[in-house]
């Protein structure tokens, strides 16, 4: 069972919580934790499903609800807002014909706004899984999203 | 007008010469880690005179005496005592902590080895926000490489005592930049503020005396060690001493990181390192250490970094970020923006900062329609007052001062959306 593994890598103390929950989702297709993922995760390393919920809840790298394959991030503060990336998210929407906050219909890509993500001199920035990109621009999003293939716009 | 390369200071970022992460071989061939070599004969209490002579405060945005905390670390009952390096850089505008993590991880590793070694502490936490694969990625090689070598794990250096090092990912949260949010997420709960004092360095982690401190400050331990902290301070002004990385974004032509020596200007920073603004526009408004920082005027930009003439003209730097605004922008979108992201990372445990950021959203959405009144206007500063002086975190305590800055530089942007026929509708009904 996968929770057991986890488990056993990490180690069954509180503190390793987040960590396993991060693990856990990593290998979930859909990007989240299902009940079943939550009651696996609880039993396996001791704690209340409240908690795991909890935490599950509270941070927004962790979801309860399924996602796309890849999460593409777009960076909503002021210093890519600054750099027009509000152009950036039209661009998004366009080519992956969704709006921010939905999944792509094959499953692909759901595409969501971030907090500063920390690449302001290279504005504006999205993430996508655990890659940054900056200094985009539209040419730039169709070769960075047909990287992670699917059907571009 | 003076050249860039007087203005710069190399001294946190002087082995840093291209793009890839400095690896150990190259750090120790550049002199790195000989400020350990040089801290294990020292006595504990010398090394902690040394961070207070070079009068060192903390980079993370309070500017706290580094020297201080160290010393209360080491006098503090309880053990295992901790050493936690806060690299959970989420404030909008700010990426030097990534910088520096990315491009010469032994730096940090080392500057927190002798801080373990000062205060007694033998297991330390580096927090980096689960955003920044690539830190995590290189500072999780180098902590392998620098426990090969015998700079980490038991008996360092062969001078008898222990210190390890662990990585942990935050999971997505802002608040978690406050320090006891910090701590209870490595404890495995939501991060969540509380109540201080107790003060980390006697209750941090897990209840033990703990060294919380950003990865700029750390970073600086071992130059003051190798250099001596007399030397240290003679970079500086008066009250502020070392160089500072500031990060520079938005409306720039050269965008990035640049790490100067405190004293000079706003203007320095902004017209000489970063080139001015593109297309020879004007500079409206400049946001001082991301989003939980004062915004002021173009005419302000002759202000010194420096922590007196901050506080002197009731502002303060932060993390270093500098934000710039050509006179494209609407001010209080820009606010609205910054609103949003208070709102959204409000951890929510506290009334103010939950409910009063909220609110002071809808209000300002009515500045935005000009449907506001005269009323209004008082109502958001009885609630930027409010939530300044109310909310547990510095989180809440911070999200007003945007705003209050607004209201204090440029009023006009809020008096002048007032809805003028408000009044007297209002009294049109009854006659």
């Amino acid at each position: 069972m996968r929770a057991k593994e986890i488990a056993d890598k990490l180690g069954r103390t509180p503190n390793k919580l987040i960590g396993a929950l991060l693990e856990y989702q990593k290998d979930s297709p859909n990007n989240y934790l299902t009940e079943q993922d939550i009651k696996d995760i609880a039993k396996e390393m001791n704690a209340p499903e409240s908690r795991i919920y909890s935490l599950a809840t509270f941070y927004s790298l962790l979801s309860i609800a399924p996602r796309g394959k890849h999460i593409v991030q777009l960076c909503n503060d002021v210093p890519c807002y600054l750099n027009e990336s509000v152009n950036i998210k039209e661009e998004l929407e366009k080519k992956l014909n969704i709006r921010m906050g939905e999944t792509t219909e094959d499953g692909l890509f759901t595409l969501e706004f971030t907090s500063c993500l920390g690449y302001c001199e290279q504005a504006p920035a999205i993430r996508i899984d655990d890659k940054m990109y900056g200094n985009l621009t539209s040419d730039k999003l169709t070769d960075i999203l047909s990287l992670y293939g699917g059907e571009i716009k | 007008m003076k050249a860039k390369n007087e203005l710069i200071r190399k001294v946190l970022t002087k082995r840093i010469d291209n793009d890839n992460p400095q690896i150990l071989e190259d750090y120790i061939a550049k002199n790195g880690y000989s400020a350990l070599k040089k801290a294990v004969s020292m006595p504990q209490i010398k090394i902690i005179e040394e961070v207070k002579a070079s009068g060192l405060k903390g980079r993370g945005g309070a500017g706290f005496p580094t020297g201080l905390k160290m010393e209360a670390v080491l006098k503090a009952q309880g053990a295992p005592k901790y050493i936690i390096c806060n690299a959970d850089e989420g404030e909008p505008g700010n990426f030097k902590d990534r910088y520096l993590m990315e491009n010469d991880p032994h730096l940090l590793i080392e500057g927190l080895i002798i801080c373990a070694l000062a205060v007694g502490a033998e297991h330390g936490y580096i927090f980096i926000r689960g955003e920044y694969q690539k830190s995590i990625e290189i500072i999780r090689n180098a902590l392998e490489k620098a426990r090969k070598n015998g700079y980490l794990g038991d008996n360092i250096l062969d001078a008898g005592f222990n210190f390890d090092l662990e990585i942990y990912t935050g999971a997505g949260s802002y608040v978690c930049g406050e320090e006891f949010a910090l701590m209870v997420c490595i404890e495995g709960k939501p991060g969540r503020a509380t109540y201080k004092p107790p003060f980390p360095t006697s209750e941090g982690l897990f209840n033990k005396p703990t060294q919380i401190n950003n990865v700029e400050t750390f970073a600086n331990i071992p130059i003051i060690i190798q250099d001596g902290g007399e030397a240290f301070n003679k970079i500086g002004t008066e009250v502020s001493k070392g160089t500072k990385l500031v990060c520079l974004s938005g409306n720039i032509n050269s965008p990035g990181l640049y790490e100067v020596p405190f004293g000079i200007t706003l203007r320095d920073v902004i017209e000489t390192l970063g080139d001015g603004v593109p297309n020879n526009r004007k500079i409206k408004m400049v946001q001082l250490g991301g989003a939980s920082g004062p915004c002021i005027p173009e005419s302000m930009l002759d202000i010194k970094l420096d922590y007196k003439e901050m506080t002197d003209n009731d502002l303060t730097f932060g993390s270093g970020a500098i934000i710039v605004m050509d006179d494209r922008i609407d001010i209080l979108d820009i606010l609205k923006r910054t609103l949003t992201f208070f709102r959204h990372e409000s951890c929510g445990k506290c009334t103010p900062c939950r409910e009063g950021i909220g609110h002071l959203f809808i209000l300002l959405q009515r500045f935005i329609d000009k449907t506001a009144s005269n009323d209004d206007l008082k109502l958001v500063e009885i609630l930027l007052e409010t939530i300044n002086q109310t909310s547990i975190c510095g989180l809440g305590q911070l999200a007003p001062t945007s705003m209050k800055s607004v209201l204090k530089y440029f009023r006009e942007e809020f008096t002048s959306r007032i809805d003028k026929s408000y009044v007297k509708q209002a009294f049109a009904g009854g006659n």
